[in-house]
């Protein structure tokens, strides 16, 4: 190793330690600064009372655990943890998984351009801009009330019916919708998971007698575990922390939709209750660790 | 076990077979057709409308015009916004390219003991904290630093949020380049930056390409964080100017949405598949946001 390299023993590359810091520092202090910090210092803000506007902004006290007793007795950040988990469970470990399940199972076979045409037809509904689906998804939804008052596509193709789907079914509007949004990486996941599995295995079924749901019971589920797993994790995660619903609904009517993350922005900013906010953020920020750990068990002690 | 449903059935139960066949077949179409019109149905009027001199809230072409698109470009607010959406996209993509190159290299060069569990707890950061579980304390360190209401601030935010998987991804491909090149390189009397800039960064392009495009398409989209750090309207990007069109009370104006918003989709369209041609893998597995 060749003498005089600042900072002392060199790796095979001729990367010294020194250097090797100087590299590493930008890209740690964005992510410390931007990613960890924030993550940390919300713990601390939630033990607030910090307003941005009117006398708490100048004289921020410390509360205690306040924020915690006002959020877990208050009722209203249970009813959105309620109705949030309810979300996710139907919209993407429901919906998402299942139904990205069954279209790579139909189109594990298919070579041509009709599953090329489908496959991108998935894939765009995923790649468009939040709020361009947005508000794809008001007008397509739309009834004959409301701020727009015209009616939409479906209303139009199903005829008399004149539901008002975003008013009267919003629950169930944001989960089709979701669905529609996020089925692709579930799609994509389980197609690569089911290419995967050696044909020999799935040939060795079929000569057994296997019907496919035996065979998607006893091989390809079995086999793609980790697959199904990660996928979960993932969806789970990207929807309770989706915003899209507060372009879509902002929360209403009522507070029918004031899932996690509408709740956190509207105390945070529009009651300018940052305190509060700060420990909901805490509270969501603890939740998606658990949900990440948990995944995370699971997919370790299954290997 | 059902044993009948071998393939060689006796010739007494051919027709049934046959039958079953049709019908599986034929459910299989039913089945395809209702999954495209689910999919398809929402999309049409983001397609069809931007051509429609008076468009409604169904999607359809019943007066095909491309005024709206010369309309479209007289308005202040779309140009700016666009522009903005620009410079947030390019902003990140360079600060996360270049950062996430250096960090990645380090790693994958010099043996810093750990440096797989600090990748993965890195990582585990980047997926749980998200814009909107850590909205509140990113707008108040934004505000601390003042870099609210600055395109920087909503450049670094995102950034920060980014570079784990970037450096996780990039040191896979570093990992995978023989390090002999920059032995006699080095051998030769060429500097950490000329190695890195002359030997490593031909080598990785196509992960760089992956990066950069990735991170490009992200914040393209992205909503929450200019929406919370960004309150003046001369600095609203498109993902957010796109929104206030349609939440302002009153009409919604059909033709500058439609046009907009598709104009606004496109880029992150012609990307998405120009990489997936390109490097032939979909690179948007797993690490999409």
């Amino acid at each position: 190793m060749p003498p005089g390299v600042p900072g002392g023993a060199a790796s095979a590359a001729g990367l010294s330690r020194r250097w090797a810091v100087g590299f590493l520092t930008p890209a740690m202090l964005l992510i410390g600064v931007f990613l960890a910090f924030p993550a940390i210092w919300t713990i601390y803000l939630g033990l607030t009372d910090f307003r941005l506007l009117g006398p708490q902004a100048l004289h921020t006290k410390f509360v205690g655990l306040g924020n915690y007793q006002q959020a877990l007795t208050g009722g209203d950040f249970l009813h959105s943890l309620y109705i949030t988990v309810v979300y996710v469970l139907l919209s993407a470990v429901i919906g998402q998984c299942v139904f990205g399940f069954t279209l790579a199972w139909v189109f594990r076979q298919w070579k041509g351009p009709l599953r090329r045409v489908m496959e991108s037809l998935i894939i765009v509904a995923w790649i468009v801009p939040g709020s361009v689906v947005a508000f794809l998804w008001l007008a397509y939804l739309q009834g004959n009330i409301g701020p727009l008052t015209e009616t939409g596509t479906l209303n139009t193709i199903l005829g008399g019916i004149g539901l008002n789907w975003w008013l009267q079914l919003p629950m169930l509007s944001i989960v089709i919708f979701n669905i529609w949004r996020g089925t692709a990486f579930s799609m994509l996941l389980f197609g690569a998971a089911i290419q995967a599995i050696p044909p020999s295995y799935i040939e060795t079924a079929r000569v057994a007698g296997a019907s496919g749901w035996q065979l998607i019971r006893d091989v390809v589920i079995p086999r793609s575990r980790g697959h199904i797993l990660t996928n979960l994790l993932l969806i789970s995660l990207w929807t309770f922390n989706d915003f899209t619903p507060f372009l879509l609904t902002g929360g209403g009517p009522g507070n029918q939709t004031q899932f996690l993350p509408v709740y956190v922005y509207q105390q945070a900013f529009q009651q300018g209750a940052l305190g509060y906010g700060a420990a909901l953020s805490t509270l969501v920020l603890l939740i998606n660790l658990l949900i990440a750990l948990a995944y995370m068990r699971i997919l370790k002690e299954r290997r | 076990m059902a044993e009948g449903t071998l393939p060689a059935a006796p010739p007494a139960a051919d027709t049934r077979w046959l039958v079953r066949a049709v019908i599986a077949r034929v459910q299989l179409y039913v089945f395809i057709a209702l999954v495209a019109a689910f999919f398809a149905l929402p999309m049409a009027w983001l397609v069809l409308s931007p051509f429609d001199a008076h468009p409604t809230l169904v999607a359809g072409l019943a007066h095909p015009t491309l005024a709206n698109f010369a309309d479209m470009f007289r308005n202040p607010a779309v140009r700016g916004s666009l522009l903005n959406s620009v410079l947030l996209a390019l902003g990140t993509m360079v600060v996360v390219v270049a950062t996430a190159a250096l960090a990645a290299y380090a790693l994958s060069r010099v043996h810093v003991p750990g440096h797989n569990v600090i990748l993965y707890v890195l990582l585990l950061f980047s997926s749980v904290v998200t814009g909107s579980a850590a909205m509140v304390p990113i707008f108040l360190l934004a505000y601390d630093l003042h870099i609210i209401n600055t395109i920087t601030g909503v450049v670094l935010v995102l950034a920060g949020g980014l570079l784990p998987a970037a450096i996780f991804i990039l040191k896979d491909f570093m990992d995978s380049t023989p390090a002999s090149y920059e032995e006699s390189a080095r051998v030769f009397g060429a500097g950490p930056f000329q190695i890195l800039r002359d030997i490593v960064v031909p080598l990785v392009r196509p992960g760089l390409a992956v990066i950069a495009v990735w991170s490009m398409v992200t914040v393209w989209g992205n909503f929450l964080t200019p929406f919370i750090l960004l309150r003046d309207p001369s600095l609203t990007p498109a993902s957010v100017q796109i929104y206030s069109f349609y939440s302002a009370g009153g009409t919604a104006n059909l033709r500058l949405i439609s046009t907009f918003g598709l104009l606004y989709t496109l880029p992150v369209v012609v990307m998405y598949l120009v990489v997936q041609n390109r490097y032939g893998f979909r690179f948007y597995g797993g690490i999409k946001h």
